[in-house]
């Protein structure tokens, strides 16, 4: 399903042209990593259950997957064919590396919250599936786009599906970050570990009471699954066949 | 013997990897379309995490930990990992054959198999022991296992059905393993007293 998108570059050209705004916005809806391509799954699920931690997830991600890309990319003529995986995994882990000691000195509490999974923005297949399908065979900036693009396209849907769950799950929107707010539902006595949710904000539907099964992980696959039924009914070319 | 059984248990079915933490979810969807392939992909899991969780253990305890480097975790998780795999694959292609006409294509996939580094990962966040962590990741292997055969099984027989096309594929696959994930919750209710020695988590 993964598309190689190798494209030939002319001598002159504008450094932000068409090519390198389609470069970005195609993962964004039609090309996306995680609905479309369906790589990186893997580390990402688990940590939806809020939309704070999945926002720095989805910034943890666009910086490993840029920066990746333009170092393999500025790499590409002198990394021998055999070895090239264990090179990118060695680019990725150090970056990955960066990200996690950074965040455990800026935000400890996200993480906490986080845990194994930053790391395992290593084994994230949309990063190294990017390396592969565009980065070795393309100029650094366009790589660089592209990694951003890409990372852009599976931080929008973490962030789309933290939402949802977050809302219908908790009432909360933001919660544990400092612009925490309570959206829907009944007022503090049904507040379940969001400590600084429900101080800003106005409620709304208190009538509501809050579903669960949202809380729980397996919601994250439901969703997914649902935002895949209204992208492929919107737009039957992307209808798997087989 | 109580604890390893006990983390046996809660790894392969009430933490189940793929269920409860979403690792490995990748090759999960990819291949699980035909139940031979399944199992094949399942069976190389089991292997690898078996092997790479003790070694980990190990160079986590008395390399990082005790020189301090514990920021190098991750680069030296994923070498040894990626070592380990290509090593196991030449071993396997020399002495047995008929094992590695099954798993081949596999072991390479499996490097950059979430379940394998989460595996590692998690054994270093819960601080088991070297049983503890031969157990976790034998037991973590098996929840992978049966979660693959399981819903490759549901797969072949949904071809059959009349699903909605923009669902076909991918999103079914999404939304049965979300109703998986719902079924393997009932088995929370599973006592490991039963099999001695119980501790309350840490």
């Amino acid at each position: 399903m993964a598309t190689t998108t190798e494209i030939k570059a002319p001598k002159s050209e504008p450094l932000f042209g068409k090519k390198e705004r389609i470069l970005l916005t195609d993962p964004l809806l039609d090309n996306n990593p995680i609905t479309i391509q369906v790589l990186g799954v893997c580390s990402a699920l688990a940590v939806t259950s809020l939309v704070y931690p999945s926002l720095v997830m989805a910034v943890a991600v666009v910086f490993v997957c840029a920066f990746s890309s333009l170092v393999t990319s500025l790499l590409r003529n002198s990394i021998p064919k055999a070895v090239r995986l264990i090179v990118q995994l060695v680019i990725i882990a150090t970056l990955v590396t960066l990200v996690n000691e950074a965040l455990k000195a800026i935000n400890y509490p996200v993480y906490k919250q986080l845990s194994v999974y930053i790391g395992l923005i290593i084994t994230n297949c949309i990063v190294m599936g990017r390396l592969e399908a565009f980065a070795m065979a393309n100029k650094p900036w366009r790589s660089f786009i592209d990694g951003i693009g890409n990372g852009l396209g599976y931080g929008l849907i973490l962030v789309v599906v933290g939402a949802i769950r977050e809302i219908f799950g908790k009432g909360t929107l933001f919660a544990g970050s400092g612009i925490a707010m309570r959206f829907i539902g009944p007022g503090q006595e049904y507040m379940i570990d969001t400590a600084t949710a429900g101080q800003w904000g106005s409620s709304w539907f208190g009538w509501y009471a809050n579903n669960n099964l949202m809380v729980m992980s397996v919601a994250a696959m439901f969703v997914i699954a649902i935002l895949i039924w209204i992208q492929r009914s919107r737009n039957p070319k992307l209808v798997d066949i087989s | 013997m109580g604890d390893f059984i006990n983390i046996f248990i809660k790894s392969a079915f009430i933490e189940n990897m793929i269920l409860a933490y979403f690792l490995g979810m990748c090759s999960f969807l990819a291949v699980s379309k035909s139940l031979n392939t399944a199992f094949g992909l399942g069976l190389a899991v089991i292997f690898v995490l078996g092997i790479t969780m003790p070694i980990n253990w190990l160079i986590n305890e008395y390399l990082l930990v005790s020189f301090e480097l514990e920021f190098l975790r991750f680069i030296v998780f994923i070498a040894v990992i990626a070592s380990t795999v290509q090593l196991v694959e030449m071993v396997v292609e020399k002495y047995s054959p008929g094992l590695y006409a099954a798993l081949g294509i596999f072991l390479p996939l499996i490097t950059v198999n979430c379940a394998i580094l989460g595996g590692s990962l998690f054994m270093v966040s819960r601080e088991y022991n070297l049983t503890e962590s031969i157990a976790f990741g034998l037991g973590g292997g098996f929840g992978w296992f049966l979660a693959i055969i399981a819903i490759a099984a549901i797969r072949e027989r949904i071809r059959y059905s009349n699903v909605p096309p923009a669902l076909r594929g991918l999103g079914m696959a999404f939304l049965l393993t979300g109703l998986m994930g719902l079924a393997f919750l009932s088995l929370s209710g599973i006592d490991p007293a039963v099999f001695g020695g119980w501790t309350p988590a840490k």
